[in-house]
């Protein structure tokens, strides 16, 4: 979602710069520039009615509804919120999601940005581990989940045999355990930070070196060019991965959709995320103008967070235009 | 450590190892260089653990599916590599298995992928020129529509969508799966946008006073300049979809039908499943976006830079 909102600026900042005069449709030549012009647009007006707006509209709509596909749909109102906030299901759900957002967005924002500060210097082999870090961004969810589940098998698995050569007697039964599956699903998300660390990385890449040169004049040591220099002027990327991983922890299915059906997901509600629980509900139980409240719901209560923190960041990002 | 290592790193090494010999043996410039050997050294273990963690579990895969069938996959204490009995057979039975066939899974998703490939790069291109390009009414309020889309969480449109697909009949068929990618995606006609502006008007210019009409300078002009970026969106349309395990999961109903993700789900959520092939079967299916990664890299990493696009 942030990034929109950095593209929303960009694209502002862009049409300051080009000639700002409002394009005046006159004469002939102009009407056809025009024509043309939603000729070219022609497909994604389709998409926008069929694939975006209308589903938006129609989502809305069926929420207010009984909707499923196997009885006459039936105008219900609000009872779909109603029926929701007494479901112990939905809160539960609600909490395994909310949980693994507090666990994980902080988790993951200090591992990226700890991995890309180690990338961002030039050495030798930097950029064969470039390539190491940032590989898990292209595998699936699926394939993640699975490879992971054998790993974290409680008798037969590569991390409990090491857990125990560490000298841990009895290491968690991870996925197999009401109390660690959630942990299990923050690690499995933790093989994966390289993708934030490709942002962070960027952004690293993109403070001008005289800071530092000037910082070293100054007397600066390492702690403080970081402090100093490198912190500040990374906070406008800090608060864009922390946003977008906000709307990724939000948003977690593939993961554990594959976890929560497998054999070893006996850990039953410990996984039942949020959107899970709308899966189950709208396309397991038919419920699916239930299931579109529900979603209606995440997109509400994750814009608030969203929105939240997108107003309080103007406390600690440091935009360098504005001096 | 990892900021000793980093400040440490580039600043210090270079200037001491040209010091004067009666220079250099000053305490303070041994401290300091021996501070960026260790700095140096810290470095490599912060990021080899790093990778450990990154490529221990998939060499643990690898050894798991290369054991035979018979033996345990899981012994107690576990085996890390398989001492005898390497079975690469087992790469050729998984694809060819009946239960479970994997080859087949391939195909169908590369024929998905590339179907939308093609989609995204015909519609993205048309729709990004006349807003890179030409002038109408109504081209600022259109863009902000596009960009206001990129905002709708995909949780909101998948009833309604699954609603819309279902009733016009196209329940269990690749189409709700291929079609949409011809309406346009948001984020790609932006990126496309974005580099056609950076393409000089004069070029265009010219052409329309050589009389060329506006599709001729679409086709034969900006599209062949812009292949850098139909890269960058043709290689995230392959990952995206290659992985992509919701759609499938909501329209595909028969087997024979399956991609790869949500092939290797049903096999992880089966009950006979064997260890050893369904860790053949994953790691193939991480192969093609592993490659297509590392063929193309750089750009790749561009790509999700600008736009954000995490995981």
């Amino acid at each position: 979602m942030s990034f929109v909102l950095t593209l929303t600026r960009r694209a502002i900042v862009g049409a300051k710069g080009a000639p700002s005069k409002r394009p005046r449709i006159e004469g002939r030549v102009a009407r056809r520039e025009q024509r043309a012009a939603y000729l070219f647009l022609s497909p994604w007006i389709f998409g926008l009615v069929c694939f975006t707006a209308g589903p938006v509209i129609t989502s809305v709509i069926l929420s207010l509804t009984n909707y499923s596909i196997a009885f006459p749909t039936q105008w219900v109102g609000l009872q779909n919120y109603w029926t929701m906030v007494h479901d112990p299901i939905f809160w539960q759900s609600l909490k395994v999601t909310l949980t693994y957002v507090l666990m994980s967005v902080p988790l993951y924002l200090v591992a990226g940005l700890g991995v890309s500060l180690l990338l961002n210097m030039k050495r030798r082999g930097v950029n064969l581990f470039r390539t190491v870090v940032f590989l898990p961004y292209v595998i699936s969810g699926v394939a993640v989940a699975i490879m992971w589940s054998s790993l974290l098998d409680p008798n037969f698995g590569g991390v409990n045999w090491l857990l125990r050569h560490l000298g841990v007697a009895n290491p968690p039964l991870w996925l197999e355990s009401p109390t660690w599956a959630l942990p299990a699903v923050v690690l499995i998300g933790l093989w994966a930070v390289g993708g934030g660390a490709i942002i962070y990385l960027a952004g690293l890449q993109n403070i001008p070196e005289q800071l530092y040169e000037a910082a070293a004049i100054d007397g600066a040591g390492t702690w403080q060019r970081f402090r100093y220099v490198t912190f500040p002027m990374l906070t406008p990327t800090l608060l864009f991965v922390l946003l977008t991983s906000l709307v990724s922890a939000f948003q977690v299915f593939d993961v554990v959709f594959v976890l929560a059906g497998g054999p070893q997901g006996t850990a039953g509600s410990a996984l039942n995320f949020y959107l899970l629980n709308m899966w189950t509900q709208g396309f397991g139980n038919g419920r699916l103008g239930y299931a579109s409240g529900l979603a209606w719901i995440l997109v509400v209560i994750s814009g608030l967070v969203i929105a939240v923190i997108f107003r309080t960041g103007g406390r600690w990002v440091y935009y360098e235009h504005e001096g | 450590m990892n900021l000793k290592a980093i400040t440490q790193g580039d600043s210090g090494t270079a200037p001491v190892a040209e010091l004067a010999p009666e220079v250099a043996v000053q305490p303070r410039r041994l401290v300091r260089r021996g501070l960026a050997i260790a700095g140096s050294i810290g470095w490599y273990l912060g990021l080899l653990l790093v990778c450990a963690f990154i490529l221990l579990p998939v060499s643990w895969m690898l050894t798991a599916a290369l054991k035979p069938d018979l033996a345990p996959v899981y012994t107690i204490p576990p085996q890390w590599f398989p001492t005898h009995d390497w079975h690469w057979d087992n790469f050729y039975r998984v694809m060819v298995n009946p239960l479970f066939p994997f080859l087949r899974y391939m195909l169908n998703t590369l024929f998905v992928v590339f179907a939308n490939i093609l989609g995204i790069l015909i519609s993205c291109s048309l729709v990004a020129y006349p807003f890179a390009r030409m002038r109408f009414r109504g081209r600022e309020p259109l863009f902000y529509v596009i960009i206001i889309t990129m905002l709708i969480p995909w949780q909101a449109l998948v009833v309604p969508q699954f609603f819309f697909f279902y009733h016009i009949g196209w329940y269990g068929t690749y189409l709700p799966l291929i079609i949409p990618s011809f309406g346009g995606n948001a984020f790609f006609i932006f990126l496309i946008r974005q580099y056609m502006r950076s393409i000089p008007k004069e070029l265009d210019e010219a052409a329309r006073v050589d009389g060329l009409s506006y599709f001729q300078i679409y086709w034969r002009i900006l599209l062949p300049l812009c292949v850098p970026v139909l890269t960058v969106c043709a290689v995230f349309t392959f990952i995206w979809n290659w992985n992509n395990l919701l759609g499938p999961l909501l329209y595909l109903s028969n087997n024979s039908q399956y991609t790869v993700a949500i092939g290797l789900a049903s096999l992880y959520q089966g009950t006979i499943t064997k260890t050893n092939m369904l860790m053949a079967g994953n790691l193939l299916s991480m192969i093609p976006p592993a490659i297509v990664f590392l063929v193309i890299q750089k750009r790749l990493i561009g790509g999700i830079a600008t736009l954000g696009l995490k995981g």
